[in-house]
């Protein structure tokens, strides 16, 4: 059974004077534990279906189904709730709470978000830090840490809340190409590890390879479904 | 909840600068009204203390109707004995009062032979006097601190201004209650400082001697002056002297006596009044300047942290609890800056102390301010300090709150 289920799917947004498609009739399944990519340049309406997915915004039409959930129809707050249960997010600009360590950034979630037992806090965050390899860095904070160092950070948090999906909009856009694929290679590693489904955003084409399913948009449109092996649909 | 703290105070530590500053706004105005309600309410004590320990008692009873003619001390309104004994029974079985004191009030002519003016007297029975109003001996700073029969205190502007000294003899001239004249000598054995409010330039005399030169057969009281065990019962002893005397009716079936607190006597308790008026004013400028800076430090934390709020938001923080993390870093400011606040402010009620200020008041010179801070005042203006930082926090913590993240992602 599909993880996501999107059904002519548009979203409009409405300026002073005119009326921006940003999406128009999209349909697409996304299966569990897939490792997806939308790919397509600046305005293509990449950034807006990663949004609508993560309950950070609503269609305009169409139907969207997150882990048997209409995620259009949930409210403010029930949308906080469904977001800190079944999803995790990692920003280009890693989106680290200054304030708090390494560790601290990875407990974040599991205290306010999860109200997870210390003991198994102190367990997942272990797990997490050793996956991503940031254990020596547990007690720095984000501004004594590099760029890839802080995406690592940023993929442990997302998955610590043992989410069934994390959403990556453009994750790599900040770092150079190395830290860039050890990043997408982490994602991918953590895919396998704990069956968890990524989709990413990107205009990287090089980065766009690493992606199993990938789907093309321009112009609001999906243009293209690829499967990893040349596959098109 | 202790996240939410350390988050709190880690941000507030992030900004230093700015949270200096503002914990300095809230200490400063914290340290001057501390300084201001001690300094005022000390006075206010002191005078109220001087007021009602050397001239008034902390309450009086008096004949009905008596009080609004005082200024004429209107002798057709004394108590006979028997209303007096009447009222000694109730306060004799009033645990809360202390001590009290008959007077019998007259006015008269004062002549030192070569020259005559008038005076007004009280005639006392001196133990009990000195009991119910125990600074009246430290208004004697000439003579002796007692008062025996023939004996009489004179006020020191009468002395200075009939040039009388101590054991000169002077007479005491008055019109009696049937219109007679009645003259009798006195020695002259204390001089009194004057005191600021009524009965502050009266002389006394015993009330013996008081009945003798007005031809009574028995020493009638004008007013009987209450020291209470505890100051601070004194609207509940009002009320308890009302009632146990209520059943005193005269002829016309209206309530014999009038029960007075001092406030009701005295017009300083109109400065006492506006003292805590301004008390008043002072506490509500401490508010403004918190909720003011607060709220300016509230919402700038808002607006730059807008993206860090989409962050939040976005992994699924409930708007409750990022409304909670801005009301606390408000709550934090608000504790810090009362905290530090009350420290510096008892420090300078220390120093003040030390150093001895000194003030006239009246006739009174020289009197020593002694600057004191109450338990309930720190306690009243750290609670005020901590409910306005959080009250200042709630509007930026509910605009936090409210954001939409993928708005707040947006913001650059």
């Amino acid at each position: 059974m599909a993880l996501i289920k999107a059904q002519n799917i548009t979203k409009d947004y409405q300026t002073e004077d005119v009326v921006v498609h940003a999406l128009q009739d999209v349909d697409f399944e996304i299966e569990p534990a897939s490792f997806v990519s939308f790919v397509g340049p600046s305005g293509s309406g990449k950034t807006t279906i990663l949004n609508l997915i993560g309950c950070l915004d609503k269609p305009s039409a169409g139907s969207l189904q997150v882990a048997d959930t209409d995620v259009g129809s949930l409210g403010r707050k029930e949308s906080a709730a469904f977001r800190g249960k079944h999803l995790g997010f990692i920003f280009q600009d890693f989106n680290l709470i200054p304030v708090l360590t390494v560790y601290e950034n990875i407990e974040y979630p599991l205290i306010m978000v999860q109200s997870i037992a210390p003991q198994e806090r102190k367990e997942r965050i272990s797990r997490m830090l050793a996956a991503v390899g940031m254990t020596d860095q547990a007690h720095k904070y984000p501004h004594q840490i590099s760029g890839g160092q802080k995406q690592r950070v940023a993929v442990a948090r997302a998955l610590v809340t043992n989410p069934s999906l994390v959403l990556a909009d453009e994750p790599t856009a900040n770092l150079d190409s190395q830290t860039a694929y050890a990043v997408i290679g982490l994602m991918k590693k953590m895919r396998d590890d704990f069956g968890t489904t990524f989709i990413f955003s990107t205009h990287d084409t090089k980065i766009v390879g690493e992606a199993e399913v990938i789907f093309r948009l321009e112009d609001g449109k999906l243009t293209a479904k690829e499967m990893k092996g040349g596959a098109k649909s | 909840m202790m996240n939410l703290f350390k988050i709190a105070i880690r941000n507030l530590i992030r900004y230093k600068r700015r949270t200096l500053l503002t914990a300095s706004l809230i200490t400063i105005g914290v340290v001057f009204v501390l300084v201001f309600v001690s300094i005022t309410g000390s006075f206010k004590a002191m005078m109220i203390g001087q007021i009602t320990d050397s001239m008034l008692g902390h309450l009086q009873i008096h004949r009905k109707g008596y009080v609004a003619s005082i200024d004429n001390l209107p002798l057709n309104l004394n108590m006979k004995p028997k209303a007096y004994a009447k009222i000694s029974t109730v306060l004799g079985a009033t645990p809360e009062v202390e001590a009290y004191s008959p007077r019998l009030k007259f006015g008269g002519m004062f002549s030192n032979f070569t020259e005559t003016t008038n005076i007004r007297l009280n005639g006392v029975y001196p133990d009990r006097e000195f009991q119910t109003v125990p600074l009246l001996t430290s208004r004697i700073p000439e003579g002796k601190k007692t008062l025996s029969r023939g004996e009489i205190l004179i006020p020191t502007l009468l002395a200075k201004g009939l040039k009388v000294k101590l054991g000169d003899t002077v007479v005491i001239v008055a019109t009696n209650a049937d219109g007679s004249v009645n003259g009798k000598q006195f020695i002259v054995s204390g001089i009194l400082e004057s005191a600021t409010g009524p009965g502050g330039r009266d002389g006394y005399m015993h009330i013996e001697d008081a009945a003798e030169v007005l031809r009574m057969p028995e020493p009638e009281v004008s007013e009987v002056a209450i020291r209470l065990k505890n100051f601070g019962l004194l609207p509940k002893a009002v009320k308890q002297l009302e009632g146990k005397l209520a059943d005193a009716v005269n002829k016309e079936g209206k309530p014999m006596f009038e029960v007075h607190a001092w406030e009701q006597l005295s017009p300083f308790f109109n400065i006492a009044r506006m003292i805590d008026v301004m008390t008043f004013f002072i506490k509500i400028m401490l508010i403004a300047i918190v909720l003011i800076s607060i709220m300016n430090v509230m919402i700038m934390a808002v607006y730059e942290r807008i993206r860090e709020i989409g962050t939040i938001a976005a992994i699924g923080t409930l708007p409750g609890r990022i409304r909670s993390m801005f009301i606390i870093e408000g709550l934090c400011l608000g504790v810090v800056g009362a905290i530090i606040g009350d420290l510096i402010g008892i420090a300078v009620v220390v120093v003040i102390n030390l150093v001895g200020i000194h003030f006239d008041f009246g006739q009174q010179k020289g009197l020593l301010l002694k600057a004191a801070l109450q338990p309930s005042d720190l306690l009243i203006i750290s609670v005020i300090v901590i409910l306005v930082a959080v009250v200042a926090s709630l509007q930026p913590a509910f605009k936090a709150s409210k954001m939409e993240p993928i708005e707040a992602l947006r913001h650059v």
